[in-house]
């Protein structure tokens, strides 16, 4: 795997990469926490934060993380380690980025409690969060503001509950004993 | 454009396209909304095959989740299969020997060509060219033949395991797949001279759902729809993983990002995966097959059927807790499926079972891009934009 930052010099291998020195510079207060994991930097960041630090990544000529491939959440409920880490935080909204030019990954994760299931869509930015934002809706009951179509993607649309949330079991709760065939909608 | 053509009668026709439609290829539903014959807008539903199988992830252990693999992209599972276990693989700070690694190579190339040679029958069979169907159906049911006698099954392989593979190769493969790649050139130029200078073909493919590179990058697309557009990247060659950065090949890329350009990468990626396999064949090492560890691989049937060893190593390793145990932390690893990148983010939290394991699918973003492929065309692009973005509903569901 190529963890090397951005446009980086080659012969720097032992600092860390362009884009961690890129993101410490500009945006240090935002960073609650990064990393430098095998597949590519990793950082944490709050949520108020996240959206101007997606569009430096993306729109920042020297680091040119155009590409978004993944938007998911992690529920960290059962996860204790994690909980801790990030004042309790039950979820965490967790966007993959690459760089065509460094050919290098960043992962941003984002901390998001409970009680405020808010986070700006980066819908604006990348047309292709869409639906990876509608799924995570769909699967963890995040609310992106600003999303132009926040419906659920994958669940029908009468559905009860967010399925890849901890506390939701395995096998429902009865949807399919009361599966509705008659629904006229959609 | 949209609002000149709602302008032109006001009147709007909705068309519904799917979900049991002969060229949706599995259950996917796309509503048009018509004016005439043109597309006005098209609002793709999906769902109708989501099986949970992130949350079936998160209660099955390392090696079961492999089953649900086989039935994500159905076409090439030994890709899927790859992908997954690389991805636990990293988790766990492994690598496997390098006969495995090239054994799986042999394996996902093969399946890119099993992949691809489905997807250039469907795709022309949708158009009307039914000969081609019966052309690339021959020479796929033969990658299957050796698919079945390698890995004891056609469709659901479930080949690769953590740290290994099931089994090593069979006595004769090596001479199949070598008369399968001595052949299958011929096959395909018999394929290039019934469609690539067809006038049907061409009207029908030619400037057809095209995107710019820029929309390409910004919907995500992956793999031949990315290709097609003039970007040259491979995760093969940018992040070379199992030992691809041993293998020379090209990179085949289109300038215009529409369907007869995707046709041309596919026809170009599989003479390339011919390359890869000739190359991976040639100089196929040997050695194991599996990681010399005995809290990951199995013992051989013969140790756990003979010596008491050999079956409390077994028993351990299947015993819940006890096997395959990745340390507590977080990885996201792409390889480079037939479709485009295929990407697993897996989040341990130590135990012997995912805590949260994400499939990212080509199919989804490339499927994301079709009303943007669609709206302003004819109806009848449906079908051809459609069929050359290869959506599988398996993986879109998931």
């Amino acid at each position: 795997m190529n963890n090397e930052g951005g446009t980086s010099s080659p012969d720097n291998g032992a600092e860390s990469p362009f884009v961690l020195q890129k993101l410490q510079e500009n945006y240090a207060d935002a960073l609650l926490a990064h990393e430098e994991a095998r597949d590519g930097v990793v950082v944490v960041v709050g949520k108020d934060d996240a959206y101007a630090l997606l569009e430096y990544l993306k729109t920042d000529a020297a680091l040119g993380y155009t590409y978004l491939v993944d938007v998911t959440a992690v529920d960290n409920s059962r996860l204790e380690s994690e909980l801790v880490k990030f004042g309790y935080a039950r979820f965490m909204v967790v966007y993959q980025l690459y760089s065509y030019q460094g050919h290098c990954r960043v992962r941003v994760r984002v901390p998001v409690h409970e009680r405020d299931l808010r986070v700006r869509s980066v819908t604006s930015l990348w047309r292709g969060a869409n639906w990876l934002e509608r799924e995570t809706y769909d699967m963890f009951g995040i609310d992106f503001e600003g999303h132009p179509d926040l419906r659920r993607l994958l669940m029908p649309d009468d559905f009860d509950g967010h399925p890849l949330r901890k506390d939701y079991p395995l096998r429902g709760r009865g949807e399919r004993e009361r599966f509705n065939f008659e629904r006229q909608n959609v | 454009m949209h609002a000149e053509l709602e302008r032109a009668t006001g009147e709007r026709m909705v068309l519904n396209f799917g979900p049991q439609h002969p060229a949706t290829h599995g259950t996917l539903r796309i509503v048009l909304e018509l004016d005439g014959e043109s597309i006005l807008k098209a609002t793709p539903h999906l769902g109708y095959l989501h099986t949970g199988f992130e949350k079936l992830g998160e209660h099955l252990d390392y090696n079961q989740f492999i089953v649900v693999t086989d039935r994500m992209n159905y076409l090439s599972p030994l890709s899927n299969n790859f992908g997954y276990v690389l991805a636990v693989e990293q988790l766990l700070g492994i690598e496997v020997p390098k006969r495995c690694q090239y054994i799986r190579i042999l394996m996902a190339e093969l399946s890119r060509l099993a992949d691809h040679l489905l997807w250039l029958g469907t795709a022309a069979l949708d158009l009307g060219a039914f000969s081609v169907f019966l052309y690339s159906f021959r020479e796929r049911e033969k990658l299957y033949s050796i698919f079945e006698k390698t890995t004891g099954a056609r469709l659901t392989t479930s080949y690769t395991r953590v740290g290994g593979v099931l089994r090593d190769l069979y006595a004769g493969f090596d001479e199949d797949v070598r008369q399968f790649i001595t052949n299958f050139p011929k096959a395909l130029r018999e394929t290039h001279t019934l469609l690539t200078r067809n006038r049907i073909w061409m009207d029908r493919t030619k400037g057809v759902g095209a995107i710019l590179s820029e929309d390409a990058i910004n919907y995500g697309l992956t793999g031949p729809c990315l290709r097609s557009t003039g970007i040259a990247h491979d995760i093969r060659k940018a992040e070379p993983y199992s030992s691809y950065d041993e293998m020379t090949f090209e990179v085949p890329v289109g300038s215009n990002g529409d369907a007869y350009d995707r046709y041309l990468v596919r026809m170009e990626e599989m003479v390339q995966s011919c390359h890869i396999v000739q190359q991976a064949l040639d100089n196929l090492p040997a050695g194991p097959v599996n990681v010399e560890d005995n809290k990951i691989s199995l013992p051989k049937k013969s140790d756990a059927y003979g010596h008491i060893e050999g079956l409390i190593h077994h028993f351990k390793i299947i015993m819940d807790g006890h096997g395959v145990q990745p340390p507590v932390g977080e990885h996201y690893c792409a390889t480079e499926s037939p479709n485009g990148e295929l990407g697993f983010y897996i989040v341990s939290d130590g135990s012997g079972t995912g805590y949260r394991i994400r499939i990212r699918p080509p199919s989804f973003l490339n499927f994301q891009a079709l009303p943007h492929m669609l709206e302003g065309g004819m109806v009848s692009d449906t079908v051809a934009v459609l069929g050359s973005l290869n959506v599988i509903a398996g993986e879109l569901d998931r």
